[in-house]
């Protein structure tokens, strides 16, 4: 099953089990943009949705039933009423939904623009900010690029599977950070990561990681698409290796999202963007692929068969490429243009399973209930 | 008082578009409201009290921006969703 969120509403595709054929629910919330639909891997039946309208301020919808009914969150993400003579914030949308912890059952965490970070205890229906980051790390942080127009995105809430108090952020713009604590407290972790659009050379913070990701099988293990590169982070180390470096240079390796293979932590794929001077943020060229690694970032391998050959000029954004659990593993992306295509055999052939879609936000891969 | 809803808060209402209000300010009828229909609020008001951008609050034929604005009960209160441009 493919959860998708797009600029008009949300869409969820079945298909049988070779994954050939597909079959559209659809549209839900039709006019919401719909930046995360996600369903709990703990339960196997909550999905979380991320909405607004045009006209409307952001809320999160939640389903027991595969989609077939939603309950409007009853406290949405919303930061807390400023005292006298402080300038309080506003949460414009939310971006980014998370299950916390397995041993956490109903707890989420959910990231905003501008960058805010709350946390769920009952399966979405309240939500309550973490202070350690609305109160603490953010304000320290906005003093290297300030904020940004149309507001700073905490994505890529990644909870340690070992340990429910460890998590890591990225912010675009803020950087990449890391929290012992389950979120009261906050250490940058950027070290080595480029940001070439700052003054200061290697800063601290003020990176713009656009999408970091945390292999279930090896936790220590960290990737991270940023907008100056694709990168590799092996704990206990704290700095990152520029793994982008072994891309072909006239692709680069600029891009939003990175894939992780679901049993092998040594295999990740990326969809490079036109990161050129006036930043297109289109396929390199018109020419889409997906580029894989199978040796941690070693070496990549081109996979473009199926996809247009040329005048393609749409790209990927953070949340819509996805992998699912499958053997042999499938691969799911959707596009700007409103187009999803799908591999069934690990990115070697792809095909069209859905077009005329609005703009595509998001695409994630769940097991059909 | 008499209530206009834009059609972005029908979901709220079930379809319903005109309702009789209640309250002696703006912030008091969007407790009533609240009150009869969980979550609107929210979607027209933000976390700081201000009306969301792209909301109107009209009293009478005239436009209000403030949430302590006095209100009689043979008012008419108009939200509009205020069109974006295009």
């Amino acid at each position: 099953m493919l959860l998708v969120g797009t600029r008009k509403g949300a869409f969820i595709y079945r298909s049988d089990a070779a994954r050939k054929k597909w079959r559209v629910e659809g549209p839900h919330f039709l006019g919401n943009v719909v930046n995360h639909l996600v369903l709990d891997p703990r339960d196997g039946r909550t999905l979380l949705l991320a909405a607004k309208t045009g006209h409307l301020g952001p809320t999160v919808f939640r389903s027991l039933d595969g989609g077939r009914n939603w309950t409007e969150a009853k406290q949405p993400p919303a930061f807390r009423k400023a005292k006298d003579g402080e300038e309080g914030r506003s949460v414009q949308s939310v971006f980014w939904l998370s299950p916390a912890n397995a041993s956490e059952p109903d707890a989420w965490y959910a990231g905003t623009a501008p960058a805010g970070m709350f946390r769920s205890k009952d399966g979405g229906a309240t939500w309550e900010e973490v202070a350690g980051f609305n109160d603490g790390l953010y304000p320290n942080i906005m003093d290297k690029v300030g904020e940004v127009p149309d507001g700073s995105l905490l994505h890529s809430i990644l909870v340690d599977p070992r340990d429910a108090r460890h998590l890591y952020i990225g912010i675009s713009t803020g950087g990449s950070f890391e929290s012992n604590d389950r979120g009261e407290t906050w250490h940058a972790l950027n070290k080595s990561v480029e940001a070439t659009f700052l003054p200061e050379k290697n800063p601290e913070y003020g990176h713009d990681p656009h999408l970091m990701a945390l292999h279930p099988l090896k936790p220590d293990r960290v990737y991270q698409q940023n907008h100056c590169g694709i990168y590799r982070l092996d704990r206990p180390a704290v700095e990152w290796q520029r793994i982008g470096l072994n891309m072909p240079k006239e692709v680069g390796d600029i891009g939003f999202p990175v894939v992780l293979h679901p049993r092998d932590p040594d295999c990740i794929w990326v969809f490079p963007m036109d990161g050129t001077e006036v930043w297109p943020r289109t396929s390199p060229e018109g020419k889409p692929a997906a580029y894989r690694t199978r040796d941690g970032g070693k070496s990549w391998q081109r996979q473009d068969r199926g996809l247009p050959s040329e005048q393609a000029w749409w790209t990927v954004k953070r949340q819509a490429f996805c992998a699912d659990a499958c053997e042999p593993v499938g691969l799911h992306f959707g596009t700007t243009s409103g187009e999803i295509w799908s591999s069934t055999d690990a990115g070697e052939n792809w095909s069209q399973i859905a077009a005329h879609l609005p703009h595509i936000y998001s695409v994630t891969a769940a097991p059909d209930s | 008082m008499r209530v206009v809803l834009p059609s972005p808060l029908f979901s709220y209402t079930g379809g319903q578009q005109e309702l009789d209000g209640a309250g002696e300010s703006v912030a008091q009828l969007l407790d009533f409201l609240e009150s009869r229909y969980p979550g609107m609020r929210h979607r027209i008001i933000d976390e700081q009290d201000r009306i969301r951008r792209h909301i109107r609050f009209f009293v009478n034929g005239d436009g209000v921006a403030h949430l302590d604005h006095r209100l009689q009960t043979d008012d008419e209160v108009i939200i509009v969703a205020a069109l974006s441009g295009g």
